[in-house]
């Protein structure tokens, strides 16, 4: 579905309650990055402002490179891969995750975090109902499916959305 | 409306462990235990293997294609039982899981080896269930599993830890947003996590907990200490389940049907002509639509639609209000193929979508709907409730065998 680049790094792995020698990996780990690309940030951040969140996904990271727009996909330990979607501006307009389990959604959601908590506790119907949570706000989309150990879903900001890229390419 | 229902469940749970009591544990029946208020069952299956479901409104009232079921928990090798009613069957997932506050029965609490209690926080699609693992026999139909881990839901019990929260958007420990007294996962796994869940390194996915006073951590947690699906614990009957629901024509308020236990174990529960349809390790097949194969798709019971793709794929605009649900102008008469993971059974499976303001307005009593139908991601399809209208739907289980080979799969 993705094309890779041919970079690729190893970040520290590290866990709950990280040991002094673990937090040192992590600070190697983000110096790096930091010098060499822009690092993991949340939707709607800068690219380059979020580098403490390249130590917390504490994955593998790949970047593909497209006309408009640059795909950061980082595959955390438990499988469950992260995509940030990032304009020629270096602003994030888009999140996609896909795995076992679903990704932190406070980290990759960033600033839109209580909107997206907002909207899925106000979300009534006169009939309720176990199902996916789709939200479509004007400022922020997000749709997130599927079902124990198998999560799949994207988030993005429309008006942030590149000229001439379709939604179907977030995913 | 809820109120009423709440005061409605308080009333009745005396009396639903009164009659288990007189029962008993050893002379467990269909008869005995088995049923709740909305029990009937018009299919005419009885046995030991057979447990009415019914899809109703659920004991929060409003609850839309849900099918609901009892369950009897004891606290193990004992006759201290309480059958729950309004219980959702849910093949998309596996475990038991019961509201703490329907729950009177004490049941003994899951200790880590350290002997801090074992709390659960399990996420599911728009919010996660947290609560202690607590040790029940649980008895469904003439069905027995012995002293199996289940989950008992509550915010109080245990403080949620923020990665809980964080990661899975709200809680789902109480009627009104479980919209169900409990969830009966029988899905094809064995347990709910599996062996990710028993490394304690960063691929642990933060499902288990230990929670001392000093508060709770992340803790590897063995596949025996897992809550699983209770019924690959049964002593017979134990390779998967058969959902048996009549076509569902025009919207209703009730619909019966059951849930039969094993796979070609019984004379009532015998593949005949269904065919089966493998799954990948995440439990997902391949559904095709428009020539466009989508292959993290899935059956689950648990899911109250048919959920597919997005707007912008399928040209069906959503409801104006809920845009968790389809309004086309006009019902739309729908085909997509299934297929199974690993090749083999291939089926083209038609299906509507009305628009789902319409079905409700119109329908203001009715909670069953075959068209209801909505968006889910670019992932694929969710086959939920509707798609057992009409259709025998087999869910075997991982690891076990079967006349149509080895679980995990489905077969319709």
């Amino acid at each position: 579905m993705i094309a890779f680049s041919a970079d690729e790094w190893r970040i520290s792995r590290c866990h709950s309650n990280p040991s002094i020698l673990c937090l040192r990996a992590l600070v190697h780990a983000a110096t790096v990055l930091m010098i060499t690309l822009p690092a993991f940030a949340g939707l709607g951040e800068e690219v380059s402002s979020v580098q403490a969140d390249q130590a917390h996904i504490q994955g593998t990271l790949r970047t593909t490179q497209k006309p408009s727009y640059t795909v950061h996909e980082i595959q955390a330990p438990t499988g469950t891969i992260v995509r940030e979607y990032v304009s020629t501006s270096g602003k994030v307009f888009a999140v996609a995750w896909q795995g076992p389990w679903p990704p932190d959604m406070r980290q990759i959601l960033a600033g839109y975090f209580g909107q997206y908590q907002q909207a899925a506790q106000a979300q009534t119907s006169s009939r309720a109902g176990r199902r996916p949570l789709v939200i479509e706000q004007p400022g922020l989309v997000l749709q997130s499916g599927g079902h124990m150990r198998s999560f799949a879903g994207r988030a993005y900001i429309p008006e942030m959305v590149p000229q001439g890229i379709s939604a179907e390419e977030i995913r | 409306m809820m109120t009423v229902e709440g005061v409605r469940l308080r009333r009745t749970i005396p009396n639903r462990l009164m009659i288990v009591a007189a029962c008993g544990a050893f002379l467990f029946t269909v008869a005995c235990g088995g049923s709740g208020s909305h029990s009937s069952n018009t299919s005419g299956n009885s046995g030991s293997n057979v447990q009415a479901i019914s899809v109703n409104s659920g004991p929060a009232g409003n609850y839309a294609n849900g099918a609901f079921t009892s369950v009897t928990v004891c606290a193990p090798g004992t006759s201290t039982c309480q059958t729950i009613d309004g219980v959702l069957v849910d093949t998309g997932s596996s475990g038991l899981r019961i509201l703490s506050s329907v729950l009177t029965t004490s049941l003994p609490q899951q200790k880590a080896s350290d002997g801090n209690p074992v709390v659960e926080c399990l996420p599911f699609l728009s919010g996660y269930t947290w609560g202690p693992v607590q040790m029940a026999d649980v008895q469904i139909a003439g069905e027995k599993a012995g002293s199996v881990p289940i989950q008992v839901l509550s915010d109080s019990d245990f403080p949620v830890p923020s990665a809980c929260a964080n990661n899975n958007g709200k809680s789902q420990d109480t009627l009104s947003t479980l919209g169900a007294n409990g969830i009966l996962g029988v899905g094809v796994f064995v347990q709910d996590c599996g062996g990710a869940c028993v490394s304690t390194g960063p691929a642990n996915p933060e499902v288990y907990y230990e929670c001392p006073a000093s508060g709770c951590v992340v803790v590897g947690e063995g596949l025996s200490q897992q809550v699983v699906n209770p019924v690959a614990f049964f002593s017979t009957d134990n390779n998967g389940v058969l959902i048996e629901l009549p076509a569902v024509s025009s919207p209703q308020t009730t619909v019966n049907g059951s849930l039969i236990f094993g796979i070609g174990t019984q004379s009532n529960n015998g593949l005949g002509g269904a065919k089966v349809y493998t799954v990948d390790a995440s439990a997902n097949f391949v559904t095709t639509y428009n020539q466009q194969p989508y292959n993290q798709s899935f059956i689950d019971s648990g899911s109250n639609g048919v959920y597919f793709l997005t707007s912008s794929i399928t040209g069906i605009p959503v409801c104006s209000d809920a845009t968790f649900f389809y309004c086309p102008t006009t019902t739309q008469n729908l085909s997509a193929i299934n297929s199974g993971a690993n090749g083999g059974a291939s089926g083209t499976v038609n299906f509507s979508v009305a628009n789902a303001d319409d079905l409700f307005k119109n329908n203001p009593n009715a909670v069953v709907f075959e068209q209801l139908a909505g968006p889910n991601s670019l992932s694929g399809f969710d086959w939920g409730l509707p798609f057992f209208f009409g259709r025998n739907v087999f869910t075997a289980i991982e690891g076990h065998t079967t006349p149509g080979g080895t679980g995990p799969y489905w077969a319709y």
